[in-house]
């Protein structure tokens, strides 16, 4: 069973990511999905049902209908961390797949500079209150450490790895028109930025923005009907771990299990068995440098120990073996919850059809978007591929 | 015969040197340094320290009665001895008291316990602590420090018999606090030891020499509470004691710990005693409290796990006044820019209670894996509700990663979270304290340690963070 070239996107849109200080979240989802409508040629009556992803912009898929003023049409709100709107398209995907829907709509969006606070800060349930209160780097920067010392890097050498990861991703973000932040940085200001959770530096982190992306999903014989060059779905991943990592010793923090689970599901299901070869480009979910460093490793982009080797050779910028996160990653675009796994699918949505401008990578044929939430030792992680071809 | 049977100490990590206090404000200061209790100590967290060095080989579930004594109580109204209970997994069915409101609410606790075992309990758990406030520049914010002692009183293996005691109640303002104070208010010196501290310290000296017709002489130890320094030897010598019979005031070392200071020095005492000697413990607030104890052969079987020497020499004296400013709710930090924590639910605080102050976790018995926190199906095999209950407080564990977080809420950053492999088996991510950042290291050895994570909402919110072995 897989959901291989059953649907196929025919349309997409995506708002410029960063501080809409005068835009609601309602306001970018009016512009994200009137973009993907143009785009497909459609208007709202043909959308018969809509998936929407946010994280904390909103409750309920009236969040959606009202400002979109859809005429009492289904609307189902998502929620699954950052893998938000991954899951939202994911499950527009099945709708239309099991031919509930002709057309369906997964769109996303988060307003995170309403709140004031830096960074993302999200309420939990009422609790007993001994949950440590780390912050979202740190909670990530403790692969670090454990990586470094497993592989034998000394401080120096690790600091240049994770800031080359940033490096290269801000750089593709120079050349991005929607990415919150246009410019390349220097190797020695990402190294020298100001410690948040040692040993990453502001630098080490992705942007703080606001933004909205949609998909019109259909089925996949109907695809050219709508759209001469669509994209299709190859698979569709998302696995939630146990917990494990922070409970069990045998868990090394080098490495996170719900990438690699949602990684090999995905490989299954769009018949891929060497991905290092035959995946075109990823955008991974950057959150923070030492993420990017273990998702090559977890999803079979390098081997065990290698991937820090691999970033310092250049494998995953632009120009390598293997581009990552070519539109500038959530590292230039920030990373506005419900959007981030739909802006994934965007790039790769304008690089299959030759659309990239200054970013087209040559001739892709797969591409994978790759969204994780939670924390390293207790994850929701989504894995999609999508492809030019419908074999 | 009724004595202690066990003693212990706690003396914070962190130590103000006096000289800061002189540099601060550019004049004098008293000689040597105090216990600051760190930003997420307080008297309660103080008396369980104590208590698990005290209960140094003797089962919790053997004590029936968790007294504790303390000016400075977290709560008016909701009683601090039955989180000490909880902390210490001793029963429920243990009476529990707080002793408070005077300086002599330590040796009003231990006469109580005395009491009980008199009248047949078994084992009675004395605790005291005080982190007493001083207002800046004053002479008691060089005066004050932080700490506390503990006590099992009971009748087997008695290790200084109590001999006699004597109580004297004399209603002189002296020091105080009323409910909106926060800070000690006080009455002139001279009144205060003329008309206080020393008549009142006699007539209790008095009246027990008269009843057991004993000299000074025949004391080996006076364990001597005074108000500073000065009054400690001079009160002595008027009374006829002479000067190597008194014991270390603690004042060069640890400073004033209010109702657990005269037993700080009796567990100080307790270390360096020997069979046969006797110890007179005497203490002083709205009058005074004297207690004559003989030390017994047993003293020579019982050591506490670190008592007042171990935990005098584990210390860190880079304590700046500013972070102890911080610490003390005595200067107003910009917070940072995160939303304020939530106040914890009580609900879930009661259903959680076995961890959060027990610090149990559980043991899968088909695969024998630890967790914390318990686990209705286990994380390593998967098993469901085939578990048994598995405490985790006394066991050490090693750092498996770290990271130091500039960013998240707290009264004294950088804060570091760790994770920690217990030795046996389990795993937590949790915070540490008492450490110094730049030395964490993969593979440190830890120790938990029982500790108020924030307040919120009135609510004081305790659990165990992990310490480097001190």
């Amino acid at each position: 069973m897989s959901i291989r070239d059953k649907v196929a996107i025919v349309g997409m849109g995506c708002t410029n990511f960063g501080e809409h200080w005068d835009k609601s979240a309602g306001d970018m989802l009016v512009e994200a999905a009137y973009e993907a409508l143009g785009d497909a040629g459609l208007s709202p009556e043909d959308i018969q049902a809509y998936w929407l992803g946010t994280c904390a912009s909103g409750w309920a898929g009236i969040s959606l209908s009202e400002p979109l003023k859809t005429q009492y049409k289904p609307v189902t709100r998502v929620e699954n961390f950052c893998a938000t709107g991954t899951d939202a398209f994911r499950n527009a995907c099945y709708a239309v797949a099991s031919g509930a829907y002709d057309i369906a709509m997964a769109i996303g969006v988060e307003k995170l500079k309403d709140s004031g606070y830096s960074g993302l800060v999200i309420t939990p349930p009422p609790g007993d209150g001994t949950a440590p209160n780390y912050s979202a780097p740190a909670a990530f920067s403790l692969l670090a450490p454990a990586y470094f010392k497993k592989y034998g890097l000394d401080p120096k050498t690790g600091k240049k790895v994770l800031a080359r990861i940033a490096y290269k991703n801000h750089k593709n973000g120079a050349l991005n028109p929607k990415a919150q932040f246009r410019k390349e940085i220097p190797m020695e200001k990402i190294i020298n930025s100001p410690i948040v959770a040692a040993p990453l530096g502001v630098m080490d982190c992705s942007g703080v923005a606001d933004g909205s992306a949609a998909a019109i999903i259909v089925r996949a014989e109907d695809a050219k009907k709508y759209n001469k060059d669509p994209i299709y779905v190859k698979a569709l991943s998302v696995v939630c771990g146990p917990g494990h990592g922070a409970m069990h010793q045998d868990f090394d923090f080098t490495s996170i299990r719900e990438t690699y689970h949602a990684g090999m599901d995905a490989y299954r299901q769009a018949g891929i068995t060497n991905p290092r070869r035959e995946i075109s480009m990823a955008e991974v979910h950057d959150c923070f440098t030492p993420t990017e460093l273990v998702i090559y490793e977890d999803l079979g982009f390098s081997e065990r120990g290698q991937a820090w080797r691999d970033v310092l050779d250049g494998v995953f910028d632009l120009d390598g073996e293997l581009p990552v996160n070519p539109d500038g990653g959530l590292k230039s675009f920030g990373h506005p919850i419900g959007a981030s796994g739909l802006r994934m699918l965007y790039e790769m949505y304008l690089q299959l059809r030759g659309m990239a401008g200054p970013r087209q990578i040559d001739n892709p044929k797969l591409g994978l978007t790759h969204n994780l939430g939670g924390f390293p030792w207790e994850a929701v992680c989504s894995v999609c591929i999508v492809g030019k071809e419908n074999s | 015969m009724v004595g202690i049977t066990a003693f212990g100490a706690y003396i914070p990590f962190n130590r103000l040197e006096r000289r800061r206090l002189a540099e601060a404000f550019g004049e004098p200061a008293l000689p040597g340094e105090k216990a600051v209790a760190n930003y997420d100590e307080d008297s309660v967290t103080m008396a369980v320290e104590a208590a698990r060095d005290c209960l140094n080989g003797i089962k919790p579930a053997d004590l029936e009665g968790i007294y504790f004594a303390t000016t400075t109580p977290p709560y008016l109204e909701k009683q601090s001895s039955t989180t000490i209970t909880a902390a210490l997994d001793a029963p429920e069915t243990a009476r529990t008291a707080d002793f408070t409101s005077t300086l002599r609410a330590g040796s009003t606790a231990l006469l109580s316990a005395v009491d009980s075992v008199k009248a047949g309990a078994e084992n009675v758990l004395v605790t005291a602590a005080d982190c007493r406030p001083g207002a800046a520049r004053g002479q008691f914010e060089q005066l004050f420090g932080d700490g506390a002692a503990a006590f099992v009183i009971g009748r087997e293996n008695v290790l200084a018999e109590i001999e006699d005691s004597t109580t004297v109640a004399g209603d002189v303002l002296t020091q105080w606090r009323d409910t909106g104070d926060r800070y000690v208010r006080t009455w002139e010196e001279r009144f205060v030891i003329t008309r206080g501290y020393g008549p009142l310290v006699t007539k209790a000296l008095s009246a027990l020499a008269a009843r057991l017709k004993i000299t000074p002489a025949e004391v080996n130890k006076l364990v001597l509470y005074a108000p500073s320094p000065r009054y400690q030897a001079g009160t002595a010598r008027s009374l006829g004691f002479r000067q190597h019979q008194i014991q270390d005031g603690l004042f060069d070392t640890v400073g004033l710990t209010g109702a657990a200071h005269a037993p700080l020095m009796l567990a100080a005492a307790l270390e360096k005693a020997e069979p046969g000697d006797r110890l007179l413990m005497v203490t002083f607030g709205e009058g005074a409290d004297a207690i004559l104890m003989r030390v017994t052969e047993n003293i020579k079987k019982f050591s506490p796990r670190r008592g007042v020497s171990g935990y005098l020499t584990s210390k860190k004296t880079t304590l700046s006044y500013q972070t102890y400013l911080r610490w003390k709710n005595m200067l107003n930090h910009e917070p940072p820019r995160r939303p304020d924590p939530e106040r914890p639910s009580a609900p879930a605080m009661w259903r959680n209670a076995k961890k959060n102050l027990a610090f149990y976790g559980c043991r899968c018995t088909r695969c024998g894996t630890p967790q914390i926190p318990a686990q209705r199906i286990c994380v390593h095999c998967q098993a469901k509700d085939e578990t048994e209950l598995y405490r985790f407080a006394d066991i050490n564990a090693r750092i498996a990663t770290y990271t130091i977080d500039y960013l998240t809420f707290s009264q004294d950053p950088p804060t570091v979270f760790s994770v920690i492999d217990f030795a046996g088996g389990g795993r937590l991510l949790c915070e540490m304290t008492d450490c110094e950042p730049d030395k964490v290291a993969i593979d440190t050895e830890v120790e938990m340690t029982f500790r108020c994570l924030y307040k919120a909402g009135g609510i004081h919110n305790y659990y165990w963070k992990a310490r480097p072995k001190r």
